[in-house]
């Protein structure tokens, strides 16, 4: 009780920092850019009265309120989630705006999550056990090799292939065919769904594969020197039973814990897959927030993805203090 | 084995030369030692001539560089040729030559960052660990708060602020990834520090950062040596990410702005893949030769993960 209360205050304090980070980076900024975004855009005759007051309240401009009352003022604003006004798509609320787009982020990053982890885990099962094998020769590291390939890079590949040279797949970006499907459960739209996330989907599992692999091999190659697998293999069990039940099930424990803070980047751990395949999650809005100079979406969208983790890894630890009872015992001792 | 001694991290005698030494012979030792370390496994053997491949592409490259990498020309989306290896850009750049160009920035940006980040989580693990109490709860509070927030996220929002440029970026990455080494750094250092040859120092009435940076420091520097390693992987490819999001200062040259520029001229669409291709590919070929490295020093540092190798090679080895 006492390890979850001490977790509970650690997540706090992090919530606190992330917030009071997002508060002040954009004030302590050289050359305060908000200012100087504002007055680019007064130029171009973008920013109109309404615009340029609900600018200074959120970055403080113009105020002549002290930082500390501009900071509970924010913290305030968060409480009721209220995280601002988009300017590029002024004056839509920046949490409308994240709403419409997580849920394309978690549908995404959530079937990559489990594919990748599920394929992970059992190559890295059949690799251990078929240690110096062919399998495992070239498999392990074929595997290292894609995981140092740079993500985005081999997104644009599988996009300049598969997209372009080869035609299978949409190359412009979306979520589905707007023009001629509407959303719905057709089974058409459905098939359309599918063609616009392949490629992401399949990018995103390539580079995550072999960190699950090779986890699991390394914890999987422990295990197996344990008695009780030497004990079960005297007994006459099966290769299968073996390898599954007595291995492989206490093996998982490190991807366990994996899985359930990967669950927190489905939110915004595809970020780049996002922004190369203009697929309209949180990361394509981050992506043009960012060269839109859309400070309150920028702030808003790395808040998000901020809890989403935050929220993954108190889950981790409390599933790995359920799942592993040495580490109850060790902390109530 | 000869490299266990210096590599690793645990159990092995710590590096101490008998202080009578003359210096030359100190630094033949250490030359001697980096040598064998290189050469110790295939991996590493590799790994090390792409990562020296890279720095020397970088310090001579430019003395070979045909054409003024900036300078435009009429020949427009040419497709490799004799003339220009790698083709070139919408505005008739010569994409070989702004490849080697910006393998200077790339490289050494990438390799200091990786020391930064090294440094900085050197300081905060030993100092944590080595002093506890308070100092340490500090320490271990910020590192873990540091280790839970997002580290991509967190980069793109404080470079999409400050100026652009090199350093801002670089500065960046120190900021949102020095804590994983830090915490790897601090438990090593909890384990040293009631070692006798501490208690031995503290004795002598050493004061305590030189037996932070002079005692206990040597002992770890295996892991410090695997940690920036990765940690430098990690720095090359998020260098280029936000450089490729535009982070960067598109002006200076690097493999990151190239594939910008890149995608902002439409690369993808046109089909003009010799123009995004090869910097991904220097990008990746320069990560896999340091992840060789890392495979193995891990390798040396932990014997359940190697190959048991046949009687002979022992043999060759012991020998």
């Amino acid at each position: 009780m006492r390890h979850i209360l001490r977790r509970i205050l650690f997540y706090a304090c992090a919530i606190w920092v992330a917030i009071t980070l997002d508060f002040f980076i954009p004030r302590l900024a050289p050359g305060d850019p908000v200012a100087a975004l504002v007055g680019k855009m007064s130029i171009k005759g973008y920013v109109t009265p309404a615009m340029q007051q609900t600018l200074a309240a959120e970055f403080g401009l113009n105020t002549h309120d002290s930082l500390l009352v501009q900071y509970f003022r924010y913290l305030g604003n968060l409480l009721h989630g209220n995280l601002g006004n988009s300017i590029q798509y002024f004056p839509t609320p920046v949490s409308q705006i994240i709403g419409q787009d997580i849920g394309w982020s978690i549908m995404l990053g959530g079937v990559a999550v489990i594919i990748s982890f599920t394929l992970g885990c059992l190559f890295g099962i059949i690799t251990a056990w078929k240690r110096s094998s062919l399998l495992d020769t070239i498999l392990s590291p074929a595997m290292n090799f894609l995981s140092a390939i740079p993500y985005f890079w081999l997104a644009l590949l599988s996009l300049f292939i598969f997209a372009y040279l080869l035609n299978w797949f949409p190359l412009t970006g979306g979520s589905y065919d707007a023009i001629n499907f509407n959303p719905g459960w057709s089974l058409d739209y459905i098939g359309s769904v599918i063609q616009y996330a392949f490629l992401p989907a399949l990018t995103l599992v390539i580079s995550s594969l072999a960190g699950w692999m090779l986890t699991m091999r390394n914890s999987m190659i422990t295990t197996l020197s344990e008695d009780y697998v030497l004990m079960a293999r005297a007994k006459g069990l099966s290769e299968g039973r073996i390898m599954f039940r007595y291995a492989a099930r206490n093996a998982v424990l490190p991807n366990i814990t994996g899985f359930a803070i990967a669950i927190g980047t489905i939110v915004g751990g595809q970020l780049l897959t996002e922004m190369v395949f203009s697929y309209p999650g949180i990361g394509y809005a981050l992506f043009q927030a960012v060269g839109e100079q859309d400070y309150a979406m920028v702030q808003g969208v790395f808040l998000i993805i901020t809890l989403a983790v935050l929220g993954a890894n108190f889950m981790a630890d409390m599933l790995y203090a359920f799942l592993d009872p040495r580490v109850r015992v060790e902390r109530s001792a | 084995m000869q490299t266990q001694e210096i590599i690793g991290p645990m159990g092995a005698a710590p590096i101490a030369f008998p202080p009578t030494d003359p210096f030359y012979a100190r630094i033949q030792h250490a030359l001697l030692t980096i040598w064998r370390a290189f050469t110790a496994s295939p991996r590493v053997a590799v790994g090390s001539a792409i990562v020296s491949f890279f720095i020397l592409v970088g310090l001579l490259g430019p003395l070979f560089m045909r054409y003024d990498p900036e300078a435009t020309s009429n020949l427009f989306i040419a497709h490799p040729s004799a003339a220009h290896w790698l083709g070139t850009t919408v505005v008739g750049q010569d994409i070989f030559s702004q490849l080697i160009n910006g393998t200077r920035t790339s490289v050494f940006w990438g390799l200091g960052t990786g020391l930064l980040v090294t440094l900085l989580s050197l300081v905060v693990g030993l100092v944590g660990g080595y002093f506890g109490g308070w100092i340490d709860d500090v320490l271990t509070l910020l590192t873990n708060v540091s280790l839970v927030l997002p580290a991509l996220p967190l980069a793109i929002v404080l470079a999409a602020y400050f100026p652009r440029g090199p350093l801002t970026i670089s500065l960046v990455i120190v900021f949102t990834n020095w804590s994983w080494q830090a915490r790897v750094l601090r438990a090593q250092t909890l384990s040293m520090r009631s070692r006798e040859f501490v208690t031995a120092a503290r004795s002598c009435g050493e004061r305590a950062w030189r037996i932070i940076f002079f005692e206990i420091l040597p002992n770890e520097i295996g892991i410090v040596v695997a940690g920036y390693v990765s940690t430098t992987v990690y720095v090359v490819l998020t260098w280029a990410a936000l450089e490729f999001l535009g982070l960067g200062d598109g002006t200076i040259p690097s493999w990151g702005s190239i594939l910008y520029w890149a995608q902002q001229a439409g690369a993808l669409g046109g089909g003009l893949w010799w123009w995004f291709v090869p910097p991904g590919a220097c990008i990746a070929i320069l990560g896999a030769g340091l992840s060789l490295i890392n495979f193995g020093i891990d390798e040396i540092a932990d014997p359940r993960l190697r190959k048991e190798s046949s009687p002979k090679k022992l043999r060759k080895a012991a020998a």
